[in-house]
């Protein structure tokens, strides 16, 4: 098909706007599924993302609009992830585009991630034009939002379509804009092959499959393609194009077209995100730029509840990665827990997604340590380590100093919870960079915050001190000196690994205080006295005691009590084998994750 | 209460199914005031000889607390009557850890009752249990600390709650001054104390304590309890009694409607039913009577209990009493040495200072008594 009539485009915007809905929309009204077709939203079509109504990974899907002018274009969608873990993924996606849709709710209006979204696809070149929707709502004020639209954005907003994506009003008219507004792509056909993977996916029968967008030359089956950042080459299979939820095979993908290539790749590292495509037996000269090695974020530790399970628990872990590139591990033995694994994510939201799949799917019953961030620990010798367990932090005497990630944050707010947020900022060792009203009631508040201060529980105390009006994003900026310690938990004066984390030197006696008293709660009385503490280089900075059991038996146990009294017995049983052993104490598995919502108050 | 007529009825029923050899223990329970000489008289003329009154508390106040509707002149009236119609072998329950109770409170229902001079006194001290109205009362201020089941501190979520039957303690909370001014539960050490206490002024009165609850005069355990520990039979008549028969256990149905149904003949009176008690050598009846217990309608949560499930039970009943359990009658019943199924756990709760063996015989100490729970779960096999 001559470049002329493709359009390949995506949609942006801030989460629950009605991204999907509109995605639904479109491919409903191009015609290539019917009604009773559709799943309710057909691009989420996981689970997990169904759930949470947000995209995990980027999905595309190819339809054929008639357009007024009599004229058939080839409209590719691309879907981007709605989460700021996913940043990278979405520029990705973004780069694969010639424009965007920008959807903007007209009732909320402008909120963060509108913002972040719509200057990445602005920062990619990529035309965009913006569409208000939910009209229809009482409480919409579309006149506002275009005006908030074009004094914050400056894109044009005035002929912005008025739509209702849920009930379908004015849809036509953001096909035809699509037609008109959205550049075709100008790639050269007769150049060498030069595609840009923004996906990838892995198929237990065909291997990897990539989601890719050639810029230059063409592709199909047996052509001899070379990853250019990873290296890795390999013989296509098959190229094609996809429908919704389908692969359509086809004979070739040429300039400008979106689609798929399989070659029988093992593993979706070799097909990394961001990485070119190209003709290994007539390479183009250079490879697209932006191309980023995924950094995981945020670690963990991971352990089976069940020792046993490791294996399970490693099997799993290594068919999640064959689809999900940006999920790192390796194996790591803990004192407490047992074999498990450190696995790096991309963000939190990442973390907690691959902990659900893991219960979920593969049926797993999981320990989770404390999340941390990677530290840098530069010691005397000059020597830089990257930390991402607490454990192998190196002796205090070693350590010259040590650095903590980063981040530049916008919080978008209504104006009335500016002080509760701002408080937040501040308790979290927020530095305030910017303030901006974007209207009279509307802030823009701009902070640098360490990324170890807002993987725990930023977005739920953000929602509950804003009830709801505050949005946030947020990028990586560097890392910062910073006064760091270890802060350890001694159980029955045992030193308990899976519980230490490293936390600034101002928080760790209320931190440390904040431990024992929830440990406290958690461990059952054992017919000894437990004590718990917190300490600092060895030094002792809060204790609490588990009192030793003094009572624990039935007054009464005669002819009709005996079924459910053993019950009781067996019940106590049970949870003992949800523990795990430290010493001769028993700790339930949940106290090292209930340790995890310390802030919850 | 029964009248004499439903009691001869009854009484009448089982002489005609089961040999009663003379000096048969024959128990009624009765609440204070609820009874009067004449009927006491009745009673023990159609055989009851053993009479257990559930007194709780002397003082007036922790009997309220408690949902009581009795008070204290009501048991005197009782206790009074039964020993002048001539009731030999005479029982008083009591509890302790009442709400608002101190240790000088129950001391005086300890020294009330040892004057009395029954036979027997079971001693119980109140266990809040989840799943019941105490617990949702108490369990929220910190004042439970330990929960029977172990699971401390662990929220409870109402599914689990229902499946938990209601307290073996069985309280009323229907008295509104009580919701909305409860008194506190005694703290650990007055529990305690109140706990060790029992001990000290029944062994100092003459009681034998041969249970974890239970004291008597010497030759006077209460026959039926020790039943149930040792792994006997016994048979329950009436809605929502449970038995163990034949190596099942089951109960019968709590609804009054199907239970009648069962034993009407459809005009309104009670069907006459056969009850004999099959022999080991007669086969035919033996089985007769498995099919039975597993087709009657009434009978709910029948089940059949396995070797081990008879294993667990003779270690976590029998170590209920006092004198605890004989490796020997374990080996003779089961026909596996005793130290093959459990001589490691015995060794290591020994060691730990739970569980003392001397001879033949296997008991818990006095501090593997406080925390039998931890010690009798031990037992139960994988």
């Amino acid at each position: 098909m001559d470049q002329k009539h493709i359009r390949n485009f995506c949609i942006v915007a801030h989460i629950d706007h009605g991204k999907s809905t509109l995605a639904d929309r479109i491919i409903e009204k191009t015609g290539l599924l019917t009604e009773r077709e559709m799943q309710e939203q057909v691009l989420d079509n996981m689970d997990i993302e169904r759930e949470r109504g947000i995209t995990i990974k980027a999905q595309t899907v190819r339809t054929v609009y008639k357009a007024k002018d009599g004229q058939e274009y080839v409209f590719n969608l691309i879907d981007t992830p709605g989460h700021v873990d996913f940043n990278y993924e979405v520029s990705r996606s973004l780069a694969a585009c010639d424009g965007a849709i920008l959807v903007v709710d007209a009732a909320q209006g402008i909120e963060a991630q509108t913002l972040a979204n719509v200057y990445l696809a602005l920062d990619h070149d990529l035309e965009v034009f913006p569409v208000i929707n939910k009209i229809d709502l009482p409480s919409a004020e579309p006149e506002r939002v275009i005006e908030e639209i074009e004094d914050v954005i400056g894109l044009e907003a005035k002929d912005a379509p008025l739509i209702s994506a849920k009930n379908g009003i004015g849809i036509e008219d953001v096909l035809e804009r699509i037609v008109e507004r959205i550049p075709a792509p100008s790639g050269d056909p007769d150049a060498p092959l030069k595609a840009l993977i923004f996906d990838s996916l892995y198929d237990s029968y065909r291997g990897v499959i990539i989601f890719c967008r050639l810029m230059d030359g063409k592709v199909s089956k047996g052509t001899h393609i070379r990853m250019m950042a990873t290296g890795a080459t390999a013989e296509v299979v098959e190229v094609g194009t996809f429908g919704a939820g389908q692969f359509i095979p086809g004979e070739e993908l040429s300039a400008g077209m979106v689609g798929y290539i399989t070659a029988s790749i093992k593993n979706v590292r070799d097909t990394a995100v961001g990485d070119t495509v190209t003709d290994d037996d007539d390479p183009c000269a250079e490879a697209l730029p932006g191309y980023k090695k995924v950094q995981s974020m945020v670690y963990c530790g991971m352990y089976p509840a069940d020792g046993a399970k490791y294996p399970d628990l490693r099997d799993a872990l290594e068919k999640l990665q064959l689809n999900d590139a940006s999920l790192n591990y390796e194996p790591e033995t803990s004192v407490a827990l047992g074999f498990g694994f450190r696995c790096g994510f991309l963000g939190l939201l990442h973390l907690e997604i691959v902990q659900e799949r893991l219960e979920r799917e593969y049926n797993l019953d999981l320990v989770t340590t404390a999340p941390g961030v990677i530290y840098h620990v530069w010691k005397t010798n000059g020597e830089m380590v990257e930390l991402t367990n607490p454990t192998n932090m190196p002796d205090p005497s070693e350590i010259d100093y040590m650095e903590e990630p980063i981040v530049s944050a916008e919080i978008m707010l209504t104006s009335e919870y500016l002080g509760a947020i701002m408080g937040l900022c501040q308790e979290r060792r927020g530095r305030q960079t910017g303030m901006e009203y974007i209207e009279a009631n509307r802030v823009l508040l701009k902070y640098d915050l360490p990324l170890n201060e807002i993987i725990y529980d930023f977005f739920d105390a953000l929602k509950s001190r804003s009830r709801g009006y505050a949005s946030f994003d947020y990028e990586l900026k560097g890392y910062e000196k910073s006064s760091l310690v270890k802060l350890d938990i001694l159980i029955n004066r045992e030193e308990v690994d899976a519980l230490s984390f490293i936390v600034h030197a101002d928080s760790a006696y209320e931190r440390g205080r904040k431990m024992c008293e929830k440990l406290k709660d958690e461990i059952p009385r054992h017919l000894f006295e437990i004590p718990i503490q917190a300490a600092v280089g060895g030094k002792i900075i809060a204790r609490e005691t588990v009192k030793a059991m003094r009572k624990d038996v039935l007054a009464k146990c005669y002819g009709g009590d005996i079924t459910r009294k053993k019950k009781l017995l067996e019940k106590q049983k049970e949870g003992k084998k949800r523990m795990r052993q430290i010493g001769n104490v028993e700790i339930p598995q949940k106290a090292f994750m209930s340790v995890l919502k310390l802030d919850s108050e | 209460m029964l009248t004499p007529k439903q009691l001869n009825r009854i009484m009448q029923t089982i002489r005609d199914g089961f040999d009663m050899p003379a000096g048969i223990e024959i128990s009624m329970e009765c609440n204070p005031g609820t009874v009067n000489e004449d009927k006491l008289r009745s009673y023990m003329s159609l055989g009851i000889n053993r009479l257990s009154i559930g007194l709780q508390s002397s003082d007036n106040n922790e009997l309220k607390i408690l949902g009581r509707i009795h008070d204290l002149a009501d048991f005197e009236a009782t206790f009074t009557s039964a020993r002048r119609v001539g009731i030999k072998n005479l029982n008083v329950d009591i509890i302790s850890a009442i709400p608002g109770q101190t240790p000088e409170s129950y001391l005086n229902t300890l020294t009330y009752v040892v004057n009395h001079d029954p036979e027997h006194i079971s001693a119980y001290s109140l266990i809040i249990e989840e799943g019941t109205k105490f617990h949702d009362l108490y369990a929220h201020d910190g004042s439970v600390s330990t929960s029977p089941s172990g699971s401390v501190g662990r929220p409870i979520s109402a599914e689990e709650r229902k499946k938990d039957d209601p307290t073996t303690v069985n309280i009323n909370l229907h008295h509104s001054d009580f919701l909305s001014d409860r008194p506190p539960l005694p703290n650990e050490d007055d529990e305690r104390r109140m706990y060790y206490d029992t001990r000290a002024v029944l062994a100092k009165a003459g009681y034998v304590r041969y249970e974890i609850s239970n004291y008597s005069k010497p030759g006077y355990e209460c026959r039926h309890n020790n039943v149930y520990w040792t792994g006997g039979n016994y048979i329950g008549a009436g809605l929502g009694a449970s038995s163990y028969y034949m190596g099942y256990r089951y109960r019968n149905t709590a609804d009054m409607a199907s239970y009648l149904d069962m034993y009407s003949d459809g005009k309104g009176d009670l069907k006459h039913r056969e009850f004999t008690h099959p022999t080991d050598k007669d086969s035919t009846l033996v089985s007769d009577r498995l099919s039975l217990i597993e087709n009657e309608r009434i009978h709910e949560d029948i089940q059949k209990l396995s070797v081990k499930d008879m294993m667990e039970e003779f270690m976590f009943l029998g170590l209920r009493r006092m004198d605890g359990i004989s490796r020997k009658e374990f080996a003779d019943k089961f026909s596996d040495p005793y130290d093959v199924i459990y001589g490691d756990i015995t060794k290591k709760l020994a060691k730990e200072g739970l569980l003392e063996s001397s001879g033949d015989r296997i008991r818990l100490t006095d501090r593997g008594i406080d925390v039998s729970n931890t010690v009798l779960a031990n037992f139960l096999l994988d």
